[in-house]
């Protein structure tokens, strides 16, 4: 009894699997009721699919949940929350047309009673009345007659808790919750979830944000690559600790890539001769930036160089390689190509106009923005420099078998065919097709976001060291990763961003994983620190 | 004969594949006639004119076998065109009023070739508004060439006045009733768009942005195709395609009916498309297969006309068969067919397994052996 009593939901040696991923391995997680417990983790550790599992999104394969001392098989997301595991996502899931006290019973309106209950008329006064009290188990007091949408963002978002909540909740799962909040909204919130912690509720936090995740978090889980790392007190994990577990730099995989890599420095297997080292600039960036996705941001590229972009998922990477491949359009700044006319800056408004200046983009998706599945690897191939050439300079299927047969000899790319649909490769020779893809459309400035992403150990390798190799002749590289070995393996400078902006840049020696770490964890917001300290304040004395 | 049987097998040897299905439709169509028809493939030369049923089902298909040719590269982009059967309309109506208005001169007219080349233009232009609406606009293309379907009949009815006009001129009906060489020049110019077309789309780069564009609009964007003009184009040339279509509909009838010129025929196009094989969702596109489905279309429709079959029948018959032909079409369904013939029989006894104990036994083991 006491132990059901210390842990509510007890999650243990969870494994599932998908086609070619093992999402999770043996994973055990405990929740304790009166707690904040964070789960943390990069991008692909398993996070968002132990929280599926948990709400009944997918079943498992083998482990078993048990909620209050009884074993739980929830089979979808209403079963869940009828066992009592309610969740509230980053993009609120209600209707905003609707009324606040209608999106609090969307579902189970109370009808009226007596005479008139076998015409099932909505009873407005209950719904009402009945709202006003969820809301109040927040400590919010609203009109709730107004419509969803009158209110902020962060209101909605408490609304959407405390619907769930009212549903029937002991366990209460925030999946990002913060990251559409601004700091006042995001202190608000933090003031709801500490009393409903202080009411028993077992609350599972998921953040991005480091900061936030030390004011508010009881624990920390840390899982990566769909195994647990561990779950520790966060006021006994240094921050330092905690990236360096979720980036899991003592990984045997690392180590072996590192072998089969060859180190940037030295990069002595070119002759000097062919190591063309012009100082000349390619790319110029000036205050590069777009409300609400990336602060002002000035960056230079030289012929040949790597350029690494470091930092935590969501600080800003992938919205820097957005703006500078024209998917999204920037609102201030100027990017300079040296070679091109306009003495103006380019101006990217589509990745078409990117393509003819001579960038390329791997993106971080594969899936939804790499690949086109039904078509061969040949024409997946040569999409990009026949888009660059134009419909009518076609390539003669003789050329195009040429080229394809090049690549797939030069990168290693492993097809029974070229005629293959590229959905039946596996994912590493699926991204060496796009590769090749953007080599083939000979670009001065290539940028990969997240190219190593989902790929085994063997594939990682080499594309790193394909990357090495298209440096020394000549093209410039902005590489994106989340795999902070990898970022100082490969680049020669790297640019630190944190919170969507440009926090630090690191050069030669200067490069190192505690370094970027160093400068991840220290740099913090002066706006987001103080809001810290206060709420902080506030948790110590809810606590005792 | 069994050419129809033959033509199937062969074809699919050749990794022809998606076109064997419609293939094998058509042939039992054709097959059932020739048993059950007589004459149905009788052909005779009269006056230099080929007649005959065949010959029949390739005429009256023509109009749909062209909407199809513009449908099937709309389609490929994801997209879909309903507004072909009122552009039809509008080219006829166009074609008649310019053919008309100078024959009070006395002059026999605007010359013939102004007279096409008038329609076929505003036809590209009704294609390049659809376009413009879907590619610039982002309006989902089902709702965004709706409002030209509606429109378009209104548009034509103002320019024909509200009146049904008849052409007179006998050069202009050579369209739709002359004939080429012995052949239905409607037919051989079905044939020579569909050169054009399939000649524009694989002999250039274009089918392959096409399909691109339809696999996945993200990705290609991201590749740097330029997928607002490869819209542009689709919806221009399915527009052609319906002028095309509209002058040969108002050249065969000798006249400009608004209300009636490929009423519906929009929907007989996409069904073509979609029995040819090319997936509504887009991506890989059968020009060829969108052709065999309008033959299927008409073909069936002679059959039950010459059948005999009442008239109230005639398209739960049509609808009946192609639901067939459509689920032969996917592969998923076959997959699913497949499939459900094997793992019934453990399925059942698993549901009565405790009351069929002593029967249920052999069930599974022998399910298990195979």
């Amino acid at each position: 009894m006491n132990s059901i009593a210390s842990v509510l939901l007890q999650m243990n040696g969870i494994q599932k699997s998908f086609p070619g991923v093992l999402a999770l391995d043996q994973v055990n997680f405990a929740l304790r009721p009166g707690e904040i417990h964070t789960l943390m983790g990069e991008n692909g550790a398993g996070k968002s699919t132990l929280i599926k599992v948990l709400t009944g999104v997918y079943p498992v394969d083998s482990g078993e949940i048990i909620l209050h001392g009884n074993r739980i098989e929830p089979r979808s997301p209403a079963d869940a929350q009828r066992a009592g595991i309610s969740t509230v996502y980053q993009e609120v899931n209600l209707i905003p047309s609707l009324s606040v006290a209608e999106n609090i019973f969307l579902g189970r309106q109370p009808f009226r009673k007596g005479l008139l209950s076998p015409f099932k008329i909505l009873d407005w006064a209950a719904m009402k009345s009945g709202a006003e009290a969820a809301l109040l188990r927040l400590d919010l007091r609203l009109d709730v007659t107004l419509r969803l949408d009158s209110h902020s963002i962060a209101v909605q978002q408490m609304v959407a808790i405390a619907r769930a909540l009212d549903v029937s909740a002991q366990v209460l799962i925030l999946d990002e919750p913060t990251s559409s909040l601004d700091v006042d909204e995001v202190k608000q919130l933090f003031q709801v979830m500490r009393r409903l912690r202080d009411q028993g509720l077992g609350i599972l936090f998921v953040s991005h944000f480091l900061d936030q995740v030390y004011e508010i978090s009881d624990r920390i889980t840390i899982l990566r690559n769909g195994k647990l790392i561990g779950t520790y007190k966060a006021s006994e994990l240094p921050r330092m600790e905690l990236i360096a577990k979720m980036m899991g730099k003592e990984l045997a995989d690392f180590e072996s890539a590192a072998m089969a890599a060859p180190r940037r420095v030295t990069g002595a297997d070119l002759p000097q001769a062919e190591v063309e080292r012009s100082p000349k600039t390619l790319l110029k960036v000036q205050g590069l930036g777009k409300l609400g996705s990336l602060a002002p941001v000035h960056l230079e590229m030289k012929k040949g160089e790597t350029l690494g972009l470091a930092g935590l998922l969501g600080s800003g990477r992938s919205e820097l390689a957005r703006l500078l491949f024209g998917i999204d359009r920037a609102d201030e700044g100027r990017i300079e190509l040296s070679g091109s006319q306009q003495s103006e800056g380019l101006s990217l408004s589509s990745p078409r106009d990117a393509v003819q200046a001579g960038f390329a983009l791997i993106p971080e998706d594969r899936k939804t923005q790499g690949i086109f599945p039904d078509l061969s690897i040949r024409e997946n191939l040569i999409l990009a420099f026949q888009a660059k050439k134009g419909w009518f300079k076609t390539l003669d299927l003789k050329a195009q078998y040429a080229l394809v047969e090049h690549y797939i000899k030069a990168i290693g790319i492993v097809a029974a065919s070229p005629e293959q649909a590229i959905k039946t490769l596996s994912g590493g020779n699926q991204q060496k097709v796009i590769l090749a893809r953007w080599l083939a459309s000979q670009p001065q400035l290539l940028i990969l976001d997240e190219p190593t992403r989902g790929i085994d150990v063997g594939a990682k390798a080499e594309i790193q060291k394909l990357i090495v190799s298209l440096c020394q002749q000549g093209m410039a590289v902005l590489f994106i990763s989340s795999e902070l070995e990898e970022v100082v393996r490969v680049s020669e400078r790297v640019v630190v961003l944190k919170d969507h902006r440009k926090i630090g840049e690191l050069k030669g020696t200067e490069i190192s994983e505690h370094a970027i770490m160093n400068a991840i964890a220290s740099h913090s917001d002066p706006e987001l620190a103080a809001a810290g300290t206060s709420a902080t304040g506030a948790s110590g004395g809810g606590g005792s | 004969m069994k050419n129809s049987g033959r033509k199937g097998s062969s074809f699919s040897s050749v990794s022809l594949s998606p076109l064997l299905w419609p293939l094998v439709a058509l042939g039992l169509i054709l097959l059932f006639n020739f048993i059950f028809t007589a004459g149905f493939f009788q052909v005779r030369l009269q006056d230099g004119h080929l007649y005959g049923s065949v010959v029949d089902i390739l005429t009256r298909s023509s109009p749909v076998m062209l909407l199809s040719l513009g449908m099937t590269l709309v389609i490929a982009t994801g997209g879909v065109d309903l507004s072909v059967g009122a552009i039809t309309a509008i080219a006829g109506a166009i074609a008649a009023v310019s053919l008309q208005s100078s024959g009070l001169t006395g002059s026999g007219g605007v010359a013939l070739p102004l007279a096409i080349a008038l329609p076929l233009l505003a036809s590209i232009a009704c294609g390049l508004w659809n376009g413009f609406l879907v590619a610039f606009l982002g309006v989902q293309p089902i709702v965004a060439t709706l409002v030209l379907m509606v429109a378009g009949r209104g548009i034509a009815q103002l320019i024909t006045h509200g009146q049904i006009i008849s052409i007179s001129n006998s050069a202009y009906h050579f369209i739709g009733g002359g004939y080429f060489l012995g052949f239905p020049f409607s037919v051989t110019l079905v044939i020579g768009v569909l050169a054009v077309v399939i000649g524009f789309s694989r002999k250039t780069a274009m089918g392959l942005f096409i399909e691109a564009v339809g696999n996945n609009p993200v990705a290609s964007r991201y590749a740097g195709v330029n997928t607002v003009g490869v819209k542009l184009l689709v919806y221009a040339v399915s527009g052609l395609c319906a002028g095309l279509a509209g002058l040969v509909i108002s050249s065969d009838i000798s006249a400009a009916d608004v209300n009636n010129s490929g009423l519906y025929l929009e929907l007989d196009a996409i069904l073509a498309v979609v029995i040819g094989g090319t997936v509504l969702s887009g991506g890989r596109f059968q020009l060829m297969g969108s052709i065999i489905g309008a033959l299927i279309i008409q073909a069936l429709a002679t059959t039950i006309n010459t059948r005999g079959v009442p008239v109230q029948l005639t398209l739960v018959i049509k609808a009946m068969v192609v639901l067939a032909v459509c689920l032969l079409q996917s592969p998923s369904f076959r997959a699913r067919f497949r499939q459900s013939t094997k793992p019934r029989l453990p399925r059942i006894t698993g549901a009565e397994g405790v009351t069929l104990k002593a029967q249920s036994d052999s069930g599974p083991s022998g399910s298990g052996g195979l």
